[in-house]
């Protein structure tokens, strides 16, 4: 990266949506170094640290399995185990954008002073989301472990892929809306409303069969939210139980027909993606002066 | 091998808006009727600037100067045209280089580090000049957002100086810090002018700019005005002052009034900055006798322009009234460079000249018959109280100005009338 940056720079009004990808790349360094940076931020000045990270889900569990298996007497079996193969993600996706969303305003004292690629802030929100998201997954994979939980071997291998979807998602998005949110600031207060309207619409807490298993349109709109795909190859592959008693949990797919909807989220990510940073290409140029 | 920065064609439009706007709500309200103004803050800039040259860009408030240094530093977009740098770039963008006010001084050194370019482990090398270059070893694990402006500038400027840059833009930041701490930052700039690295720097202070830069070029209303030699652009520049809208000398008033805060502001545990002797004795002013006009004229000079000439005459005349007849009184006026040095000083007892009990309207008139300074701006300080001085009636501290201007390469502060004779003793 020292020999990049002392090669010719060119600063003009516009710039094609291939150039910034090349200059993030480049800068690729910097976006480990902004995470670390987004990490300690948040961290700082807290008593538990990165135990957070830690603490959240596990609150989350709580309240949901009081309200789900408790008072609404739902029969999921081994309802720690469904949600949190769900939600974990899910907190991936939903951190992540609205930190990016906030990522430029919050930044401003660095957007107003130096050069670099401004799309790296989105980024690196959703890569300290991905930290945390590794911290949690690390004590959800040694809590099946324990309970020698049976997971889906052969669905695994998906898990990646559903992984890299949902960053990529989560990065167009965050892209688009952190430079929206620099001209209408209330889009992070918008959109945190639209997160949780979009955590319902995702089978996180519920069976994906509830809703889904439904004939008819209701079931066929219900199956183009893009995080679906991703939540449910995380299900599928670490909860692993298609039914419960004949009452059906995850749809019975083959691996191929879970990697062929996982397709949906790659084509909104990359849809969003392009949208995103032309978008970006466009409010970037004043960024400084609206900050 | 190209030239450092090439500036073709830029031009940067904002838009002035009498109401902001900024949420979707108000944004419906409103829809489509935001009311703004047009304002092009730069207009068609175009200059190159070579490897290991040192430019100034000098021009008033608002004269887009530092939209301009903006651009370059990839800060601001240009509407039209286009920039190109070559090397690495350090930019020092009026207060503080980017700090993220949470993270402490070390981590922040480390994040502006590697914004700028550099590896972690290139960091780690020059992470302890950095420090010792900004005097902040004990606060240095503090988060930056207690830290004092001053040690904010300082941090800033070390870690820009010190990234190894190949170009090095440069706001107005030298006005700011201690003497001390401006003195290490020229320092700093000649050792980078030695070592072939290019300077791009912004100021109103004219006086920097023939010290510093090879090359300087005047901006007024985001128009090139000239591009020349430090002396004819410092000339040029004070001729679109004299004949601008900003008025005389307001630039260097606004240069003196920064210093004066940030010093201030700089020192970490100082006590309030004292007033100065002057500023104590006008609070004192009984007002028996008071000043109520000054007036600099320039004897022999073309009414148009507004600045004298090395040795040219100047009259100083002091208009006052005293509300009863007043025995005992004295005249004296004082002249302070812009840096607040006290160059001149004298009164009507020191001069023998007698004054007889006033009352009502009168004026004292102190002429000069040459003012021998070579270049600056100065302040006059006008007094008027008992000959015993035990008694301020009135005291205007520093408020009136005048301007000298060295149309030669000449350099220092006192016109030295000189001839100078070449001999050789040949066999």
């Amino acid at each position: 990266m020292a020999e990049a940056a002392r090669d010719a720079r060119i600063i003009r009004s516009r710039i094609g949506a291939w150039e910034r990808f090349v200059r993030i790349w480049r800068y690729r360094e910097l976006l480990v170094g902004m995470t670390r940076k987004e990490l300690k931020v948040k961290y700082k000045n807290s008593v538990l640290g990165f135990a957070w990270s830690l603490v959240n889900p596990l609150l989350y569990l709580i309240v949901f399995y009081v309200a789900f298996q408790v008072i609404l007497q739902s029969n999921t079996p081994a309802f720690p185990l469904f949600l949190l193969s769900g939600l974990l993600v899910w907190n991936l996706f939903s951190t992540g954008l609205s930190g990016a969303t906030g990522s430029i305003v919050g930044n401003a004292g660095i957007v107003n002073k130096v050069a670099f690629p401004r799309e790296i802030l989105p980024l690196a929100s959703v890569g300290a989301a991905l930290v945390n998201f590794a911290l949690q997954g690390i004590v959800f994979i040694a809590a099946l472990a324990v309970v020698r939980w049976d997971v889906a071997w052969e669905y695994l291998p998906l898990v990646p892929l559903a992984l890299i979807g949902v960053l990529l998602l989560a990065g167009a998005l965050g892209i688009l809306l952190s430079a929206l949110n620099v001209y209408l600031r209330d889009t992070s207060h918008f959109l945190e409303l639209a997160l949780l309207a979009w955590f319902w619409m995702t089978p996180i807490v519920y069976p994906f069969m509830t809703i889904g298993g439904r004939d008819g349109w209701s079931s066929k709109v219900y199956m183009m939210n893009p995080v679906t795909p991703v939540v449910l190859v995380f299900q599928r592959a670490f909860y692993a139980k298609v039914d419960n008693d004949g009452i059906a949990i995850l749809p019975d797919w083959s691996w191929g027909e879970y990697a062929g909807y996982l397709g949906l989220t790659f084509g909104v990510a990359l849809v969003a993606l392009t949208i995103g940073v032309s978008v970006f290409g466009r409010l970037e140029a004043n960024f400084a002066e609206e900050l | 091998m190209g030239a450092a920065i090439e500036v073709r064609g830029v031009s940067k439009r904002f838009r002035l808006y009498h109401e902001r706007y900024n949420s979707l709500k108000e944004r419906m309200i409103h829809f489509g009727r935001t009311p703004f103004e047009e304002f092009w803050a730069v207009r068609d800039a175009d200059f190159e600037v070579d490897q290991g040259a040192t430019v100034g860009l000098l021009g008033h408030n608002g004269s887009g100067k530092s939209t301009l240094l903006k651009c370059i530093a990839g800060i601001l977009q240009p509407t039209h045209g286009e920039i190109v740098t070559r090397g690495r770039l350090a930019a020092l963008l009026e207060l503080g280089a980017g700090f993220h006010p949470e993270l402490t001084g070390r981590e922040n050194i480390f994040m502006n580090g590697s914004i700028l370019g550099l590896a972690k482990k290139d960091i780690a090398k020059v992470f302890d000049e950095i420090v010792a270059f900004a005097e902040l070893e004990r606060f240095i694990d503090m988060q930056v957002r207690h830290y004092s402006s001053g040690m904010y500038v300082r941090l800033g400027f070390a870690v820009a100086v010190n990234v190894d840059p190949d170009i090095l833009l440069v706001d107005e930041v030298l006005a700011v810090g201690d003497e001390a701490f401006q003195r290490k930052c020229l320092e700093r700039v000649a050792k980078f002018q030695k070592e072939g690295r290019t300077i791009l720097f912004v100021t109103h202070a004219p006086d920097l700019v023939r010290r510093i830069c090879d090359r300087a070029i005047v901006l007024d209303h985001g128009v090139t005005v000239m591009d020349s030699t430090p002396g004819e652009a410092v000339r040029s520049f004070r001729e679109h002052l004299a004949h601008g809208e900003t008025g005389l000398g307001v630039p260097e008033m606004t240069l003196a009034t920064t210093v004066v805060a940030t010093a201030a502001e700089t020192g970490d545990a100082e006590p309030a900055p004292e007033l100065s002797h002057g500023e104590k004795l006008a609070a004192k002013a009984t007002h028996t006798v008071r000043i109520t006009e000054v007036v600099i004229e320039h004897p022999g000079v073309d009414a148009n322009r507004a600045y004298l000439l090395p040795d040219e005459a100047m009259t100083i005349r002091v208009r006052f009234k005293a509300s009863e007849p007043t025995a005992d009184t004295l005249f004296g006026i004082g002249i302070n460079d812009i840096e607040g040095r006290q160059v001149f000083g004298t009164n009507t007892s020191i001069a023998g000249c007698e004054v007889p009990s006033v009352d009502g309207d009168g004026e004292v008139a102190f002429s000069f018959e040459r003012v021998p300074v070579l270049d600056g701006t100065y302040m006059v300080s006008v007094a008027i109280m008992t000959s015993d001085e035990g008694t301020v009636y009135d005291w205007h501290e520093q408020r009136y100005q005048f301007e000298v201007m060295n149309p030669t390469r000449t350099v220092g502060t006192v016109a030295f009338p000189v001839a100078i004779q070449f001999s050789q003793q040949t066999d």
